[in-house]
């Protein structure tokens, strides 16, 4: 079946929320329509709805159950749903993230290069030549979920994940690709890290990426990776990467 | 106005109603585990609603008062004790400059908390003074306290008279629980047979539970296909179904999303009773519908 006709389930998640499914695969287009109905509940500002989760294939809904009830609410987010899709999922921004591949800030590359035999000024090549596409945001805050990693550069998660992975570092799990935006444990092969802070509790936007956001690594050498690091400890960071 | 801590007890943080509206950028809510407890010390203490307070688990610990106010203690029974005097639960008292309270073991149930007049009146980060310590934000320094934190405490015109007369219902918190969950949203991914061992079973909460999430132990519930799913958002109380079989509720400190299979939701009314539920309590689930969990609110 075309993931683009396939009706939307609603169903709940408790008292004080809703799921609108669409369907159970990571596909650009089922993502949209989480988007474009995410997009069109806050264009149709629904009193008692509070918050939005976009994710993957499905929308949670959190609403106030004594403005709203689920009955309410369902037969509204239906009726939605089932509107015209208009472009409003992507946000239009492609993000210039500058990342330094390999040495200490990249432990893995190595292994990656003996697991695909592709070398590692290839491997770059390739991981900084595509336009990855935020399908949501979760995990951690910041963490994002992108899609389109070319399959020749994939590899398996560590059997054993690692305890401190520190922030920044940028990975390879599986046939996804990502950054850690805090230090944490994780279990994803690191190929590099960035300098540019993907969430920062200090900043106005805490959080530098969102959904529907696309996402291009650029090389850079480790004493532009400080340079960026010190320029955005003074507030200027955020001039380094562009709107396309 | 302060709070000098002498002895942080087990695992004590600073919360109020949680960091709400940033969970679309992956940021989890944090918060109170027990809110019915929590609005209730507030009320107690003539604050205004939202105030941050003390969450105290199992052991609260002692804690020196830097300047008169009034203090309120509600949720588990810690046995407290002021200069070593037995000090009352779910009601308001003054405190004095200098003196000690000592907030001990809890005899039943599993959290208490402490209002203080004014409030706990640390930094708010994205709305909210709630510690999240996967993140180490909010809170105090976005930790747990320690031996020697000196806790700020926000301004109070509220004198004791005008709240002296005010009272929380005192709570039991039962050994079995009863706990009433709405079923789904992936409900249909389990055997009529797992739904059936979901519902008619008894479930244990096991050591390994926190304020993330409650981690149960019981009859391997039965699925379709596995568990894994394309991960999702996830509320406070969705119960997931990891692999094994097992179910884990989801509780205030929760990731934003998460890749298990939800059997069902526990109703918002049962909330505050499961978040006292230790170690060694045990669990049954009665199913209801939305429309009746949502007139348990009213």
């Amino acid at each position: 079946m075309n993931s683009t006709t396939e009706t939307v389930r609603i169903l709940p998640a408790g008292d004080h929320a809703l799921a609108a499914e669409f369907g159970d695969k990571i596909d650009p287009a089922v993502n949209d329509r989480v988007h474009a109905l995410a997009a069109r509940i806050r264009e149709t500002s629904i009193i008692g709805v509070t918050e939005l989760v976009p994710t993957f294939r499905s929308l949670l809904v959190v609403y106030e159950p004594s403005i709203l009830t689920y009955g309410e609410l369902k037969s509204t987010v239906e009726r939605l749903a089932r509107l015209p899709e208009t472009s409003a999922s992507d946000t239009g921004r492609v993000l210039h993230i500058p990342c330094c591949y390999g040495s200490h800030f990249g432990p893995d590359l190595p292994d990656l290069e003996r697991y695909t035999g592709i070398d590692r000024d290839a491997i770059i090549a390739i991981h900084s030549d595509t336009e990855y596409r935020v399908y949501m945001l979760g995990f951690l805050p910041g963490f994002v979920y992108l899609g389109g990693l070319d399959e020749r550069i994939a590899m398996p998660r560590l059997s054993t994940p690692r305890v401190r992975i520190p922030k920044g570092s940028v990975g390879i799990g599986g046939n996804q690709t990502g950054v850690y935006p805090l230090e944490s444990p994780g279990g994803w092969r690191l190929i590099g890290s960035t300098p540019l802070d993907f969430y920062n509790p200090e900043r106005e936007a805490p959080v530098l990426c969102r959904a529907g956001d696309r996402i291009r690594f650029y090389p850079i050498n480790s004493s532009d990776y400080y340079d960026i690091r010190r320029m955005q400890a003074h507030g200027g960071g955020d001039a380094i990467w562009q709107f396309a | 106005m302060a709070i000098r801590v002498i002895n942080p007890g087990a695992l004590t943080t600073v919360q109020d109603i949680g960091r709400t509206g940033y969970q679309e950028l992956g940021m989890p809510c944090s918060g109170v585990m027990d809110t019915c407890a929590y609005q209730a010390a507030n009320t107690l203490v003539g604050n205004k609603h939202g105030e941050a307070v003390l969450e105290f688990t199992l052991f609260g610990g002692i804690y020196q008062i830097e300047e008169d106010a009034i203090l309120a203690l509600t949720g588990a029974d810690m046995a407290p004790l002021l200069d070593g005097a037995a000090c009352p639960m779910n009601r308001p008292f003054p405190v004095r400059r200098g003196q000690i309270l000592m907030v001990g073991t809890a005899l039943s149930g599993c959290r208490s908390y402490l209002a203080v007049s004014g409030g706990i009146d640390v930094p708010t980060v994205l709305g909210s003074r709630s510690t999240n310590l996967k993140c180490a934000i909010g809170g105090f320094e976005g930790r747990a306290l320690k031996v020697g934190d000196l806790l700020p405490v926000g301004v109070s015109s509220i004198i004791y008279r005008e709240v002296a007369d005010r009272f929380a219902p005192e709570r039991i918190f039962p050994e079995m629980l009863t706990v009433r969950a709405i079923g789904g949203p992936q409900e249909d991914l389990f055997t009529e047979q797992g739904r059936k061992t979901f519902y008619t079973g008894t479930y244990t909460v096991s050591q390994e539970s926190d304020r993330m999430g409650c981690r149960l132990r019981g009859a391997a519930i039965e699925s379709r296909h596995g568990t894994d799913i394309v991960s999702d958002a996830i509320v406070f109380g969705s119960i997931q179904v990891t692999p094994a079989g097992q179910p884990i509720i989801l509780l205030a400190d929760r990731q934003t999303t998460g890749g298990y299979a939800k059997i069902a939701t526990v109703c918002t009314a049962d909330l505050p009773a499961l978040a006292q539920a230790r170690p060694g309590y045990t669990i049954h689930f009665q199913k209801i519908t939305v429309e009746e969990a949502q007139k348990l609110l009213q």
